[in-house]
């Protein structure tokens, strides 16, 4: 019951596409005999999550292929799951260039962690269960990526919640690890309440038929619902990107979720699941684009100020994951202004979320390959590591150099394409946007100087990391240098053939902009160089006073969040259940046991005086009346003699007169 | 009042007299003496009734074996002779008792019987017909009586023997 | 000639002074003798209404009271007698053993 329904070429879906619903369907296999199989299995069972992933990425390079050599389109299959009253609820696929992209982005990166976990995580107690949980959320990912209708992506989405947490919570036995987890797990989930919603308002806009994207999509942008819904539902689903793209002010959960192993970081927090957020725009395009204006211009505030706010915050790190964490959250804001630019910013925000995936997921790896090497994660502790560690600095720099935006690395391509649309019309936006990116440039510039130059500052013996942790490296700084070009208009912006809003885009290259955002770069890391040539104790950054204050303090979105929010909410009713139950319930309790002593008590004086009494009463009453009778007991037989004529007469008088 | 009615008040008179010093005495062989008058009397008012078979077995058997008795038993418990009180301490009650007794008699008499009322008319001797009833009419009742006075005859005798061995 | 009421009324003199006796007299004899005068009592009485009614069944049981009479004396006297052996007196109030 395969419909294909091709929109623009004509061309029959490859055998890629028809079965690209495998692909996701393959890391749940995997999952599962990994599960059950694996610790029988020699490796501990992590064959099964690499080979799944693995022929996961075969087949989504087939299903890009489709689209190399055809062009856009958008291919559709579902089977009907179950209705109720008239709302079906399917099981489907929706492939068009967006879903393959996504697809090789998603295997790409999560191939390389599986074997980068190899070595990484290698003796660890529960290193079988954390494959499990890898390839548990691959396969929520893809589902996501190639659900046709909101509920089969909201399943996805939901799963790959649960694994994030249970990823960021490896190591649970530090109660600071698990206290990230619930932090990251309740956030996004403040944020999934409005998603919620955001689903039911398109659902009820099609009355509560389907909740198939490609229907919906159709009917909001023929005009049918009204303007405030459409524009309410844009802005519920928002609420979920906010939240799972840690964007202001749901970003909180990200820099400590840093607490979990490094290949979590990078696969999940860098490349794929804070993605979701942003790929759920994309998707649902067609419900923004149709919404009154001012729906595109709330996300485009609320990209700038979290893109701004995170880069400013990555200068006063000392933890070099959460200098790449505040990196993701700002450059996941890059990727959302974009597609708040409308329809041709939806190309130039996925270009950067293509590019983005490939070098945040090295610089993630490598890093976990030198806190592997010195085991720990302070730049305090580092230093001059470029000697020890060749090829992890290089790599490192390559990844560096790419999200800095220097050209001809893909960072710049990416960039440059959203600056450039962000200089037609968006002034705000465009002057925020080349801010960040020099404060981009800076904050990596003074990671690189700290991490790999100067004098070593720790107490160990660094040294390169193993084959299977070093082997991704090379291979995702490879793409960072490549895959750039795919979007380089000079070149002809294939990506823009495959990715886009309505019709096909073309890339354009306006080089005023691109020269302005080079060379403020350029200015950055050359100041970042000179500033952090020499170990300055302590480090500039934090003898700005109240600036670095504020920056350190995370702009007091924590404590405001702690004691505004969870305290007041967490203590008293902690503190009401405490009392409710020492008081009334024990209270309850304790009534009852003392009423029934009470009770016990009355009866029991009862019993001595009422109920003994009437008894012994008795008992005295016939004594007493006893000893009064004995006294006619005389002896004397005319004693008797007088009672008995006295009796005679009355009775003759009482028996004659009646 | 006839002339019958005299005698009769006169013979009433004594015994009447003789019955109350016959309580009243101090001295027990006087009382028995004064129970001797009553009962003579008593016997004088059957004959004055023209019942003379009863008059004399009267006469016979309680003055005659009675009163003996009485005075043998006297002895035989050595009644103190002499005047002493032989009264004990109901006496009040045992005057009330009496008083109200025959103050109920004699109200039922004379509610029953007016005082001119019926009149006794004794008529010839009875000692006929009294003996022609017992032995006839109340011969059962005679046997019976003659049993009883052997049944007391021997328990008197049982009563009084002194037991020595047994 | 003699009215029947006065005979009775001589009866019940009898009677009341032989009850008299028997309550208040402590000589066990004189008790006896008391109701001698009881039983005498009640014989005039028979033979008063025995002539007056000309029935004389009244007359027979007279005789029959004074034979009972007899025997009766003749056994109390016999007790009286034991009990003298016993306590040493024939004083009714002194005889109480059943006293409380």
């Amino acid at each position: 019951m395969i419909a294909a329904e091709a929109a623009e070429a004509l061309a029959a879906p490859n055998w890629f596409v028809q079965h690209a619903w495998v692909i996701a369907f393959l890391p749940f296999v995997s999952a599962a005999l990994t599960l059950f199989l694996g610790k029988r299995t020699p490796g501990k069972g992590t064959v099964y999550g690499i080979l799944a992933v693995g022929t996961g990425l075969v087949m989504s390079l087939g299903v890009l292929l489709q689209f190399v050599q055809h062009g856009g389109g958008t291919y559709e299959g579902s089977i009907n799951w179950f209705q109720v009253g008239g709302f079906h609820l399917e099981a489907g696929q929706l492939v068009d260039g967006l879903t393959a992209v996504m697809l090789v982005v998603v295997t790409g990166v999560s191939l390389c962690v599986h074997i980068y976990s190899l070595g990484y995580m290698h003796g660890d107690q529960r290193y079988t269960w954390f494959y499990v949980a890898l390839s548990l959320f691959t396969g929520a990912m893809l589902n996501v990526v190639v659900a046709n209708n909101l509920f089969q992506l909201l399943v996805g989405w939901e799963i790959m919640g649960f694994c994030s947490y249970v990823l960021i919570g490896h190591w649970w036995e530090e109660h600071e690890n698990s206290s990230s987890a619930i932090k990251a797990f309740i956030t996004t989930r403040i944020g999934d309440v409005p998603f919620l919603f955001g689903i039911f308002a398109l659902v009820f806009a099609t009355g509560f038929e389907s909740s198939n994207i490609l229907e919906i999509g159709e009917l909001v942008s023929g005009g049918g619902p009204s303007k405030a819904l459409v524009a309410t539902a844009a802005l519920l689903l928002f609420g979920g990107s906010i939240g799972k793209s840690a964007q202001f002010p749901l970003h909180v959960w990200l820099p400590d979720a840093m607490a979990g192993p490094t290949p979590v970081s990078a696969l999940i927090h860098a490349a794929t699941m804070v993605a979701a957020g942003v790929y759920l725009v994309g998707r649902m395009f067609s419900v923004f684009a149709s919404a009154d204006p001012f729906v595109l211009q709330t996300v485009a505030i609320i990209a700038g100020i979290t893109a701004f706010g995170a880069a400013t915050m990555a200068l006063v790190q000392d933890d070099i994951k959460r200098v790449l964490a505040y990196s993701t959250i700002s450059q996941l804001a890059y990727m959302v202004a974009g597609l708040s630019l409308g329809p041709a910013g939806v190309t130039a925000g996925f270009f950067h979320l293509f590019t983005h995936a490939f070098f945040k997921a090295l610089l993630f790896l490598g890093a976990g390959s030198v806190i592997h090497a010195v085991h720990s994660n302070v730049m305090s502790d580092m230093g001059g590591l470029r000697k020890p560690m060749p090829v992890t600095f290089w790599t490192f720099l390559i990844g560096s150099l790419a999200l800095a935006g220097i050209p001809p690395l893909a960072g710049f391509w990416s960039k440059d394409e959203l600056l450039a649309g962000a200089s037609h019309g968006h002034p705000v936006l465009f002057v925020t946007l080349t801010v960040t990116a020099a404060l981009t440039a800076f904050y990596m510039a003074r990671a690189v100087m700290l991490t790999f130059f100067g004098e070593y500052r720790g107490l160990g013996h660094p040294h390169e990391s193993p084959i299977s942790m070093t082997g991704p490296l090379v291979a995702l700084a490879g793409a960072s240098v490549t895959v750039g070009f795919l979007g380089a208009p000079q070149l002809g912006a294939p990506f823009g053939d495959w990715v886009f809003f309505e019709h096909a885009h073309e890339a354009e290259f306006v080089p005023w902009v691109a020269a302005l955002s080079t060379g403020a770069v350029l200015v950055a890391i050359a100041a970042g160089v000179a500033m952090y040539r020499r170990v300055r104790e302590p480090d500039p950054m934090l003898r700005m006073g109240l600036v670095s204050t504020l920056l350190r303090r995370k702009y007091f979105m924590d404590d405001i969040y702690w004691k505004g929010i969870v305290r007041p909410i967490r203590d008293p009713i902690a503190a009401a259940v405490y009392w409710t139950n020492q008081n009334v319930l024990d209270g309850v309790v304790n009534a009852a046991a003392a009423v029934t002593r009470a009770v016990a008590r009355l009866v029991h004086r009862f019993d001595q005086r009422v109920v003994d009494g009437a008894v012994n009463g008795a008992a005295n009453m016939a004594g007493f009346t006893g000893g009064l009778l004995r006294y006619i007991q005389s002896g004397n037989v005319q004693r008797y003699a007088a009672f008995l004529f006295t009796g005679v007469i009355v009775l003759a008088i009482v028996f004659t007169r009646i | 009042m006839s002339s019958q009615e005299y005698v009769f008040v006169v013979l009433a008179l004594v015994g009447i007299v003789g019955a109350f010093r016959l309580v009243t005495a101090k001295n027990v062989v006087h009382a028995a003496l004064y129970l001797v008058v009553s009962l003579a009397m008593v016997g004088g008012v059957y004959l004055l009734l023209a019942a003379e078979f009863v008059a004399w077995v009267q006469i016979l058997i309680y003055v005659g074996a009675i009163v003996i008795l009485f005075l043998f038993g006297l002895m035989l418990t050595k009644a103190p002779i002499g005047r002493e009180a032989l009264d004990n301490q109901q006496r009040g009650v045992a005057f009330l008792v009496g008083a109200a007794l025959l103050a109920g008699l004699v109200y039922l008499i004379q509610d029953a019987f007016p005082w001119d009322g019926p009149k006794i008319e004794p008529g010839t001797g009875t000692a006929e017909a009294v003996g022609e009833s017992i032995f006839s009419r109340f011969v059962l009742p005679f046997e019976a009586v003659s049993f009883l006075l052997l049944a007391a005859l021997i328990g008197a005798i049982v009563l009084s023997r002194k037991d020595d061995a047994t | 000639m003699i009215r029947l009421p006065l005979v009775l009324t001589f009866s019940a003199v009898l009677f009341a002074t032989g009850v008299y006796g028997v309550l208040a007299r402590r000589n066990a004899v004189l008790v006896l003798m008391a109701i001698e005068l009881m039983l005498n009592a009640v014989s005039v009485n028979l033979i008063a209404f025995s002539q007056a009614l000309g029935e004389i069944a009244g007359q027979v049981f007279a005789l029959f009271v004074i034979a009972v009479a007899a025997a009766e004396v003749g056994i109390g006297l016999a007790i009286v007698i034991l009990i003298y052996r016993n306590r040493e007196t024939i004083n009714v109030d002194e005889v109480n053993l059943l006293k409380w």
